[in-house]
């Protein structure tokens, strides 16, 4: 610009454009509202907040498909969620958690063998940095991130610490938050049990084979040794 | 010690005397904890100390006491706004101590990802920068509205917004979504639009020239010797860029320039800022053309345990070089982590370019050498 | 970028020697800061990073060939020693990395400021001082950088512990902390 002032002249005219733009074009809203839309994010706003009635926001209308926020343990439905825990307590997570907020405690029965599930399943979420690599290691995909975000407590200490039961959530509420990334885990884990069918198959196979080559071997080592008897008879 | 060839002015009848203030640590100007201990003769600075620490939390030590891959979502708590640059600096020192090949796939994908991080990281910088000056809100909004979109890339690459955690030794954690790569092709397309009209608002505009220009002057020689890293080195007149000078990753298949200033005041460390952008949407162009299908983690290790070395990896992120020196010896954890943070050597030269400047001036001499404390500090 | 080549120096420096398994030269005591200098006309005019390595104490198992020429396996005490590490670049000519290193022992621990010749050590030698307890000779403003001045001890050091009530108030995530403590789970 030559005349004096001339630049903050049309760094004004570029604010009017804005102001009037933002009316007409959802692109120049400061807002989250622009018409440019992210993969995976829903249509609805998140409306007013806090809802009437201490209602909760639900996790599936204002986070999109790929948000993560703490971990949660899967089952895959059934009468008792503890029937069908995908964790087997292996300690893993507990291990590699880089802030360890997870502690575990082995469950056994009654002769004090061990069960195979967690007795104890904590996760101290203020400490929790939801990095997910709980989820990378973990070997059963037990374990998976939630997109839950409401969970403000009065309590500062105890409210934070969720205990094994918070935790359970059924594979088809994985599948509502994250449709994608729960439908390409189900599909890994079904090709991998396939070829762990398959190999054990294989392997039975071959082991009912090297029964049956080992039990003519001695069909016809016994033969080899009754036949002279035959002979001598006939 | 105040400044060389200072004197202060004895007047008869009157007694005069050095103001000391301290500036912050919560003034809204410093861009987080941090204080500077100045000493002023009416308004004019005749000595500056930086003091931080108030965020220290020492990073190092505890990487030491935890295992390689458990590290990486700390180095994203770094420098919070550019997780992803800091993710990589890591993988690419980590990935120098087990010979690990990263997929092509993968490598493209860290390109984008670090080209959007810096345009995340410039285009607060300046917003936040022209608040400094006295522009409130109104630029630093339109920045943010821009930075929006970015971070919901992020969101559906990774997971987060701000805390990544993308990157692993030998790739990357998971594979962009379906669709991903168009989205973002439509928001490298639509950034020029809003950078035009951000030089608009920004780059002639008279206040600003006259608070900018001839303010902090930081001379080239200084600026080598202090290890002045990034836009800020740039700004003095040396095109030292890692990504020319290493190629590390892929960088020496894209086309680009160098961006650099030559007078080394704060009007050139924020148009240096401003070209980077430009050219940080060239790479992303090359590199959303052209990236191939396939996998995206290496063969790595199932359990990352290092035999004994050293190594430092480095690549240029948005404030300057970031480092990391590892030291392994056989265990799955790290004998010495050690970063080398930009924004912190930045500090450095921070009294020698406020020195004989007028107080409110040291503000945007602040601002323009981009600091975030959590790097700072660590 | 290519190599910046460390035998210039020590055919210059023959003290000096070549650590190969860190790649690193070690500067002989007292010479750090005429090699500093030399290496500053010779175009390294990068200082990129400076840092301190703690060793502690250890013994190390080596075989050596004894005086009948058998082959033995002896094992020494190695002394704990502190490294104060420098990464030097050259902008001009755009090489490096040189690292070159000096060495000090853990109790009065002492090195020399390479402030003078590259400015970019100063923030970053007060670093050392402060969490590893080195003593910069030379140093200009040479103060507790990121700890408070009140600090008495270096926490970068192997050996420090933190004190029993540091920052610690009661919350549920106390037994997890005492079950890592104890050993169960960390490997």
């Amino acid at each position: 610009m030559s005349f004096p002032g001339g630049g903050i002249f049309s760094g004004m005219a570029v604010t009017l454009r804005n102001f009037v733009g933002s009316y007409f074009d959802p692109d120049r809203l400061t807002t989250n509202d622009y018409s440019w839309r992210p993969v995976g994010k829903l249509p609805q706003s998140a409306g007013e907040y806090p809802k009437e009635g201490g209602e909760q926001l639900s996790d599936t209308t204002t986070v999109t498909n790929y948000s993560r926020n703490f971990p949660m343990l899967l089952h895959d439905g059934g009468v008792s969620p503890m029937d069908t825990i995908r964790c087997v307590a292996c300690q893993i997570c507990e291990r590699e958690c880089p802030p360890q907020c997870i502690y575990i405690e082995k469950a056994y029965d009654e002769n004090g063998k061990s069960i195979k599930s967690p007795e104890k399943f904590d996760i101290d979420v203020s400490v929790c940095m939801s990095c997910q690599i709980c989820v990378e290691v973990c070997p059963f995909d037990a374990i998976v991130m939630n997109s839950q975000f409401e969970l403000s407590s009065p309590d500062r200490f105890g409210g934070l610490l969720l205990r094994r039961d918070d935790l359970l959530k059924s594979n088809d509420y994985y599948h509502r938050i994250h449709p994608e990334e729960a439908a390409a885990r189900d599909q890994r884990m079904a090709e991998e049990k396939a070829a762990k069918e398959a190999k054990k198959k294989a392997t039975a196979e071959a082991a009912k084979k090297k029964a049956e080559e080992k039990a003519r071997a001695e069909a016809e080592a016994k033969a080899q040794e009754e036949s002279p008897g035959n002979e001598e008879t006939s | 010690m105040v400044a060389p060839n200072y004197e202060l002015i004895e007047q008869e009848g009157l007694e005069t005397s050095l103001l000391e203030v301290s500036m912050g640590p919560h003034h809204p100007s410093t861009h987080g904890v941090f204080r500077m201990d100045v000493k002023l003769d009416g308004e004019n600075v005749v000595d500056l100390k930086p003091v931080f620490g108030y965020l220290h939390r020492n990073h190092e030590k505890l990487a030491e006491n935890m295992s390689y891959l458990a590290n990486m979502p700390f180095t994203d708590r770094l420098d919070y706004f550019n997780s992803m640059t800091n993710n990589w600096a890591y993988a690419l020192a980590a990935e120098q101590l087990v010979e690990i090949e990263v997929p092509e796939r993968a490598e493209y994908l860290r390109v984008i990802m670090a080209e959007l991080t810096r345009l995340v990281n410039h285009v607060s910088l300046v917003g936040f920068f022209v608040n400094d000056l006295g522009a409130l809100g109104t630029p630093l909004l339109y920045a943010f509205r821009e930075r929006e979109k970015i971070l919901d890339l992020f969101e559906q690459a990774s997971g987060a917004r701000m805390m990544c955690n993308y990157f692993r030794f030998g790739g990357l954690r998971c594979d962009v979504p379906e669709g991903w790569l168009a989205q973002a092709r439509e928001v490298v397309d639509q950034f020029p639009r809003f950078l035009d009209e951000y030089e608009k608002l920004l780059c002639e505009n008279e206040i600003i020239l006259s608070r900018t220009q001839g303010i902090g002057k930081l001379s080239r020689e200084l600026a080598v010797s202090a290890g002045i890293t990034g836009p800020m080195l740039r700004a003095s007149g040396v095109a030292y860029d890692l990504r020319k000078v290493d190629a590390y990753g892929i960088y020496d298949r894209f086309k680009f320039r160098v961006p650099y200033g030559e007078e080394g005041d704060c009007y050139d460390r924020f148009m240096v800022r401003m070209l980077e952008m430009r050219e940080s949407l060239q790479i992303l162009k090359q590199a959303l053309d052209n990236i191939p299908e396939g996998e995206i983690m290496g063969k790595a290790p199932r359990v990352f345990k290092p035999k004994p070395a050293e190594v430092y990896g480095r690549i240029e992120g948005p404030k300057g070089e970031l480092g990391f020196y590892l030291i392994a010896d056989g265990t799955p954890k790290p004998y010495r982590y050690r970063v080398r943070p930009p924004s912190f050597i930045n500090l450095t030269v921070l009294r020698d370019m406020c020195l004989g400047q007028k107080i409110a001036d040291a503000v945007v001499i602040l601002g323009s050498i981009d600091i975030v404390l959590g790097e700072v500090d660590r | 970028m290519s190599e910046l080549s460390h035998e210039p120096l020590l055919k210059e420096f023959p003290d000096a020697h070549w650590d190969e398994a860190a790649c690193a030269v070690i500067a002989p005591e007292g010479e750090a800061r005429v090699m500093a200098e030399w290496l500053l006309e010779q175009g390294v005019d990068y200082c990129s990073n400076v840092t301190g390595v703690d060793y502690l104490e250890s013994e190390v198992k080596e075989k050596i060939t004894n005086d009948a020429g058998e082959e033995e396996t002896v094992t020494r005490t190695e002394p704990g020693r502190i490294d104060v590490v420098y990464h030097l670049y050259s902008m001009k000519n755009q090489t490096g990395p040189l690292v070159i290193k000096q060495r000090t022992g853990r109790e009065n621990s002492q090195a020399e400021s390479l402030t003078p010749v590259w400015r970019s050590c100063e923030l970053q030698e007060r670093e050392v001082f402060d969490l590893f307890g080195v003593d910069f000779k030379g140093h200009p403003d040479q103060r507790r950088i990121l700890m408070w001045d009140e600090f008495e001890e270096h926490p970068m050091r192997k050996d420090y512990t933190e004190p029993f009530d540091y920052e610690w108030e009661p919350t549920p995530h106390d037994e997890i902390l005492e079950k890592h403590k104890k050993g169960k789970v960390i490997v």
